[in-house]
């Protein structure tokens, strides 16, 4: 039986439970689940981290190549970031190319990633106008039971802060240095179930959820990137209340990303 | 396959990393790592790392691919961008491509297909780091998942390369073998029944080289058929 039908019988019961502040899983309408953060796994990455959301599982790796530089930025490096929902992660995930799904998780990350100029662009210039670095966040989904948003975003950031330039490998320089970092942004997800609003959606519930919305903070608590997702709505209040909750409720993951630097 | 090369890559029986040419790398097998496929498996061999997850058997899409009188099985091998020095290009090119085709072909010969008339059984290998050998480690990892997902099997299929470098035949050959060797030859086998399910040769070699890098790579077989089953057996307790 897939998960969509399991959602739909457990739909009614999940939305009464919400609208008294309860969740199927036992956790609080605004509690994060349990997260973990592993890095430098991977050897052959210039950075690496495997982040784990509850059961929902990212593995990030970050390789940096050397190419010329957009035109209108002769002094900035440039990223790109790509999410591969590989099918052994979830049943519903589909070999081939990239669909939309998996195109708007990569792009909210990276608007979470670029926006709060966690990179710091113009150290990533060699040579102006010729000579930059590439910063490529492939983001591999290896277990998914919802909020890839926040994992992904999670495990992009532990990847970067623990990314080394290979300058030796290039050529550029002797010695390999910290890819420069200068702010640490964290993403939170919100889903509409029935009439209430819930932080960090298992499958099943967005399985049955209406609209999700992410917003991401810097440390300083300033909003940085946001994105309102699904065929349903929220109000204008719900909104303002998330983005508030978001500020309050990060801390678990900022200090889950401290903790690995 | 480099051919001849200056480079020695093996000095009195010891290779570079200092294994005796009928050694294979260390191999460490854990069963159901992940929680969403039906069976999963991560497999680290030497420094490849590879997970596979299996989910199935379950209704064959697209439909055009169904066969009415048995399963199909559609093994999919992918590596990670992060997964070689050079960032490899995300999706299917044609080396993965070729790679998941044998792999299916291979592991509809052990799979008891007939049972599951129409169904599709779905394997996933993600190379997620690269090291020489990834097929032969993506396609032992699939086994165990396979296994872990309780699908009915004849056996599990072990995999295993042999080659030459330096004019000597040598088993499971290691990132530097593998650029300056001079032959590749991965296996895989049934062990119940010593049956050949896989087998693919690039480089050179003599007749009497073929017959030991056979037997080479059919011993590798059997030492990770062991592991497998420990592996296996340490996730839901074998005969002790």
């Amino acid at each position: 039986m897939s998960n969509d039908h399991v959602s739909n019988l457990m739909k009614g019961h999940m939305e009464s439970l919400a609208a008294e502040g309860k969740r199927a899983d036992g956790r609080g309408i605004n509690e994060f689940r349990e997260v973990k953060i592993e890095t430098g796994m991977i050897n052959t990455a210039e950075g690496s981290a495997m982040v784990h959301l509850g059961k929902t599982k990212v593995l990030c790796g970050i390789k940096m190549l050397i190419g010329t530089p957009y035109g209108d930025s002769p002094k900035s490096g440039t990223m790109t970031t790509t999410t591969e929902l590989a099918p052994l992660a979830d049943q519903s995930f589909d070999p081939g190319p990239p669909r939309e799904r998996s195109i708007e998780l990569a792009r909210v990350v990276d608007r979470g990633i670029r926006e709060s100029r966690m990179i710091d662009f113009e150290a990533l210039c060699i040579e102006e106008g010729e000579r930059v670095w590439m910063v490529y966040i492939d983001l591999h989904i290896l277990d998914n039971d919802g909020n890839l948003f926040d994992c992904c975003t999670l495990a992009a950031a532990a990847a970067l802060s623990n990314a080394k330039i290979p300058n030796v490998q290039h050529g550029v320089a002797d010695e390999d240095v910290d890819l420069p970092v200068t702010c640490w942004p964290i993403s939170c997800t919100f889903g509409k179930l029935g009439d209430s609003v819930i932080l960090d959606a298992t499958s099943d519930e967005e399985g049955v959820m209406s609209a999700r919305f992410t917003v991401a903070h810097d440390e300083n608590g300033n909003l940085r990137a946001a994105q309102k997702g699904m065929n349903g709505a929220f109000t204008d209040a719900e909104i303002r209340e998330a983005v508030k909750t978001a500020r309050a409720n990060d801390n678990v993951l900022r200090e889950a990303l401290k903790g690995i630097q | 396959m480099a051919g001849q090369t200056d480079m020695e890559l093996i000095k009195n029986g010891v290779r570079l990393d200092g294994r005796k040419p009928d050694e294979i790398r260390e191999v460490k097998i854990v069963a159901g790592v992940l929680d969403n496929a039906d069976g999963s498996c991560y497999l680290e061999w030497g420094n490849n790392k590879i997970y596979a997850g299996v989910f199935g058997p379950m209704e064959c899409h697209p439909r055009h691919k169904q066969k009415a009188d048995r399963a199909i099985v559609q093994a999919r091998y992918t590596m990670a961008p992060f997964s070689v020095n050079d960032r490899k290009r995300p999706g299917l090119d044609r080396r993965s491509s070729e790679i998941s085709y044998i792999v299916s072909q291979a592991f509809e010969k052990v799979v008891m297909v007939e049972e599951f008339p129409k169904a599709s059984i779905r394997v996933d290998m993600q190379v997620v780091e690269a090291h020489a050998g990834t097929r032969c480690a993506a396609m032992t990892a699939a086994s165990v998942a396979l296994a872990d997902a309780g699908i009915p099997m004849r056996d599990m299929i072990p995999a295993c390369a042999s080659g030459k470098v330096n004019d000597v035949v040598v088993v499971d050959l290691n990132k530097e073998e593998d650029n300056y060797g001079q032959a590749d030859l991965p296996l895989a086998i049934i062990p119940s029944t010593g049956e050949v399910v896989l087998l693919q040769l690039d480089g050179h070699l003599t007749p009497d080289e073929f017959e030991e890098a056979m037997d080479l790579a059919t011993s590798g077989c059997m030492d990770l058929y062991d592991k497998m089953r420990a592996a296996l057996e340490n996730r839901y307790g074998g005969k002790k």
